[in-house]
């Protein structure tokens, strides 16, 4: 990096805020993209809990938001699954993947590892127009005829080979193939950045084992996406293949529409191998950022060194190990040789250990802390709690022999919502309420903000706790409705109370929104250093500056979690309740967690 | 109109929110309050939140056991399912206890420790020997729970001893719909391919195989012996399906161009079952668990259980696949 590299001459607007190569106004740019598909994604979802809470009954927001896709308002069958299909595939990959490693990747990398920025800012500002682009294809997909893909976000095909399946497997299909065949460029291009910028970017003094935990597991992320998604990519192309150009990867012997199809040979099983090859990675990739952002937030807002720095990166390290070697678990029932089921189920209830000794260390780092309770810390231990309740019921779905009574029941529609959705997303607001004044040199307003978290997580709970019971009643995910089983009439209160808590909790995120752009444009001026935080992005100024540091770059003499630390005396060492990176180690101290 | 009223209303709630948030913070500056620090009392509320969620939380979870209990499935009425109850049992009775136990330490430790000027925060790092405690600890219980479910695996997956008597029946999917056929006095089901599809043979069965002529295929209802294994083979012949039998808690996937399989015992009849269930309307279902189209949701057959008997005289009311 160039000394001159601050003295930058006024940017016109073109390049300062739409094609930027700026770490931090990327991020921004992820955020804003990201929140806002997530909102459509909400929305989706409310509608599809409309049709599930009150079968058939017709409602003024179906048919404002659905328009020809619900007559009368009332949704059709097969755009129920167009809209489940879309807002998975929508929270999945453009809230929870980009949204959340897009924003908090580029923001925090080069603050936190001491560099003026990326490695290569043109990748960085190509990896978000590529996120843009697939945004928009994704978006119009909704709008063809035929409709949106609704083959469930997992396209297993044929469903989602054949357009005589479903309408939505035809030119709706295409455009999501092509969407996300751009996404994971957009994908492949962020993560390389990162992890060439963690690997080589760091100031002096910062060594890997000094690194936040935020780093970490945006590294580990980084480097899950590089080794998955290009799976998915080859997975898609094939699909692309058998759609448009006559093979047959995954297609034999089909009689459809009166007709036998030409395919012969290919097995839909393979492309479940391949999908979920990237797919489980995925949860991962979904997860550990958020599990990053907490373990700095725990830490911060407890006034108290993350408790066992190197069994969290171990943990981090052994969880992204296993999430390559389970993908099966996804396929016990598909009729894959036994013996395969035996060693998934071996790999997958290993993860558990890793992942509970995150849970001990984020519980022992509150013990004897100092708590503040800043919204990003509710968020914090909101998630914590999440990550245990859908955690646990992992052990049921990940043991082949339990998992073919519930697989594709809503038992696992709860699991993975708290598990991956609610923990990642309350890892995304923990980030978004801790990071505001770095992004916005604003602050956030607390009092909204726990307004926002409670009722976030009582009406999360609501909606996705009851699924356990459905699925254990053995009630299938993806029906338009459960009025045709007789066994199931009991069910009808519970996905009516489901319902209106998914109804209250989509109102409630408004508490966010507006509580975002008022503080944005018109909240408290941040203090550089609001949090009394460690780690090195607050002390840069408030202020956006080109290359993040005026003057050199701050050397890093102590690891990031140097909270309450006190001498022999029992006083604070260096006079206050946290020591910044910068601040050089004293004639008998010790640096890490010593 | 309505729009555009509406939207009027929607903006002066949010300018008047902006005003009152702009005059509350104006307020707290005047005070000489620094305006985004959490106040003491704010941090005292919070941290009685964290209880009160605690205790709601698992009244939720009580009430829900309590209210819902019932609606759960039955019984099983298979053999290898009261094994898998077992397990099931055995999961449960760690993971709520895992579930509770971090629960009342994670909120009563955050309650407990909310923020206090006049107390430092213990700078307390790591704990080599902690950490052994909570690594070996998860080890062991998920030891015992993976050799408890991968024995069950092995045994539910292995097939029906061809030799020993059992039912062999072919479960065909397409949407929406399901067919099936019983392999008939020879044991044995005949060559079937989507190539043969024709008029009323929507199975798609080879007429000129000899071991095709005796089999048996029904619709809308299989009949199962009780207490004979059953051997099904799945195909499909569009998209995947999956065949999903939940009281016997049985499920697999039926692919096109594969032949899954899957094999259990009926313990209980279906008029067993209505007692136990105390409805008189109870009946075992075959229902479709995998996404398969629009009319996903209305894929069914009726599966009744019967004495050996009552099976062998239905099973003979049905038609040769030679004489249609």
């Amino acid at each position: 990096m160039s000394a001159t590299h601050h003295h930058h001459e006024e940017q016109d607007f073109l390049f300062k805020y739409i094609f930027s190569q700026d770490h931090k106004m990327i991020s921004k740019q992820f955020l804003i993209t990201g929140f806002l598909m997530g909102f459509i994604g909400m929305v989706m979802s409310t509608l599809f809990r409309l049709q599930l809470g009150f079968p058939g009954e017709s409602f003024w927001a179906i048919d404002f938001f659905l328009g020809s896709w619900a007559e009368n308002g009332v949704m059709a069958p097969d755009k129920y699954l167009a809209l489940v299909t879309m807002h998975g595939t929508i929270m999945v990959f453009f809230l929870l993947t980009a949204g959340l490693s897009g924003t908090f990747s580029n923001l925090l990398i080069p603050l936190q590892i001491g560099a003026r920025d990326m490695a290569s800012g043109f990748l960085n500002m190509l990896s978000y127009w590529f996120f843009f682009v697939s945004t928009i294809i994704m978006l119009i997909s909704l709008g063809v005829e035929g409709g949106a893909a609704s083959a469930g976000w997992t396209i297993y095909p044929p469903l989602s080979a054949l357009p005589q399946a479903i309408p939505g497997s035809g030119l709706g299909m295409t455009l999501w193939l092509i969407s996300m065949a751009i996404f994971i460029a957009s994908s492949l291009l962020g993560s390389l950045n990162y992890i060439v910028t963690i690997l080589n970017l760091r100031t002096k003094g910062m060594t890997m084992t000094r690194l936040p935990l935020t780093i970490w597991a945006f590294l580990v992320t980084a480097i899950l996406g590089v080794l998955s998604f290009p799976v998915l990519l080859s997975a898609a192309l094939l699909l692309i293949f058998d759609r448009s150009f006559g093979t047959s990867f995954y297609l034999s012997d089909i009689y459809i529409g009166g007709q036998v199809l030409e395919h012969s040979g290919g097995s839909p099983i393979l492309f479940e191998h391949l999908f979920w090859f990237l797919g489980h990675p995925e949860v991962y990739i979904v997860l550990l950022p958020a599990l990053g952002i907490t373990s700095e937030i725990v830490s911060t807002m407890s006034r108290k060194p993350i408790f066992g720095y190197r069994a969290m990166v171990t943990s981090i390290l052994a969880i992204a190990f296993l999430s390559v070697i389970v993908w099966g678990h996804h396929m016990f029932v598909t009729g894959m040789n036994p013996f395969l089921g035996a060693v998934f189920t071996f790999t997958t209830l290993l993860i558990a250990i890793p992942s509970a000794v995150k849970v001990f260390n984020y519980i022992t780092t509150l013990w004897k802390g100092n708590i503040i309770f800043s919204p990003a810390m509710l968020f914090s231990i909101g998630l914590v709690s999440t990550f245990i309740s859908g955690g646990v019921t992992g052990l049921i779905l990940g043991d082949s022999a339990l998992d073919i009574n519930i697989h594709d029941t809503y038992f696992v529609v709860g699991h993975f919502h708290i598990v991956m959705g609610l923990s990642a997303i309350f890892g995304m607001f923990a980030g978004v309420y801790h990071w505001f004044p770095k992004m916005f040199g604003r602050m956030m307003n607390n009092t909204i903000g726990f307004f926002h978290f409670w009722i976030t997580i009582v009406c999360a709970y609501g909606v996705f706790f009851p699924m356990h019971f459905l699925g254990l009643a053995g009630v299938p995910r993806r029906y338009y409705t459960n009025s045709e089983f007789p066994l199931f009439d009991n069910m009808l209160d519970i996905n009516e109370l489901i319902t209106w808590f998914a109804i209250v909790a989509a109102f409630a995120q408004l508490l966010f929104v507006f509580n975002f752009f008022y503080s944005a444009l018109r909240g408290p001026r941040a203090s550089q250093n609001p949090w009394r935080a460690n780690s090195l992005e607050w002390t840069a100024p408030v202020e956006h500056i080109h290359g993040n540091w005026p003057g050199e770059i701050p050397e890093v003499h102590r690891w990031a979690y140097d909270y309450s630390k006190v001498d022999e005396n029992g006083d604070y060492v260096n006079g206050e309740d946290f020591i910044s990176q910068v601040v050089p180690l004293g004639p008998n101290e010790k640096d890490g967690g010593h | 109109m309505v729009a555009l009223v509406a939207i009027v209303a929607v903006l002066l709630i949010v300018i008047s929110a902006v005003q009152t948030l702009k005059i509350a913070e104006l307020w707290a500056i005047n005070k000489g309050k620094v305006i985004y620090e959490v106040t003491k009392k704010q941090n005292k509320t919070q941290a009685l939140l964290m209880l009160v969620f605690l205790v709601a939380y698992f009244a939720f979870f009580a009430w829900q056991v309590w209210k819902w209990g019932d609606l759960m499935l039955p019984v099983s009425a298979s053999e290898h399912g009261v094994v898998t109850d077992k397990l099931l049992n055995i999961t449960y009775a760690f993971i709520i206890p895992v579930f509770i136990i971090t629960h009342i330490f994670l909120f009563w430790f955050a309650y407990k420790y909310a923020h206090n000027p006049n107390r430092k925060a213990v700078f307390f790092s790591h704990s080599n020997k902690l950490e052994l405690v909570w690594t070996i600890i998860p080890s062991i219980a998920l030891t015992v729970l993976i050799l408890f479910g991968l024995s069950s695996w092995n045994e539910i997956m292995t097939p029906v001893d061809s030799e020993k008597e059992h039912v062999l029946i072919e479960v065909q999917a397409q949407q929406f719909s399901w067919n099936a056929r019983y392999a008939g006095n020879d044991g044995k089901l005949g060559r079937a391919g989507v190539e043969f599809i024709e008029g009323i043979n929507a199975m798609g069965i080879d007429i000129n195989d000899k071991n095709a002529k005796d089999d048996k295929v029904v619709r809308g209802e299989i009949h199962l012996p009780v207490g004979v294994p059953v051997q099904f083979v799945f195909r499909s012949i569009d998209v995947i399906h999956s065949a999903y039998m939940p009281h016997f808690r049985a499920q697999m996937n039926c692919v096109p161009g594969v032949k899954t399989q899957f094999n259990f015992v009926p313990t209980i009849t279906t008029k067993e079952m209505k007692k136990i269930t105390n409805n008189k309307d109870f009946n075992y279902i075959l229902l479709c668990n995998k996404i398969c189209g629009a009319a996903h949701y209305n894929m069914q057959m009726d599966i009744i259980v019967e004495s050996k008997e009552d099976y062998e005289k239905w099973l003979a009311e049905q038609k040769q696949f030679a004489e249609n």
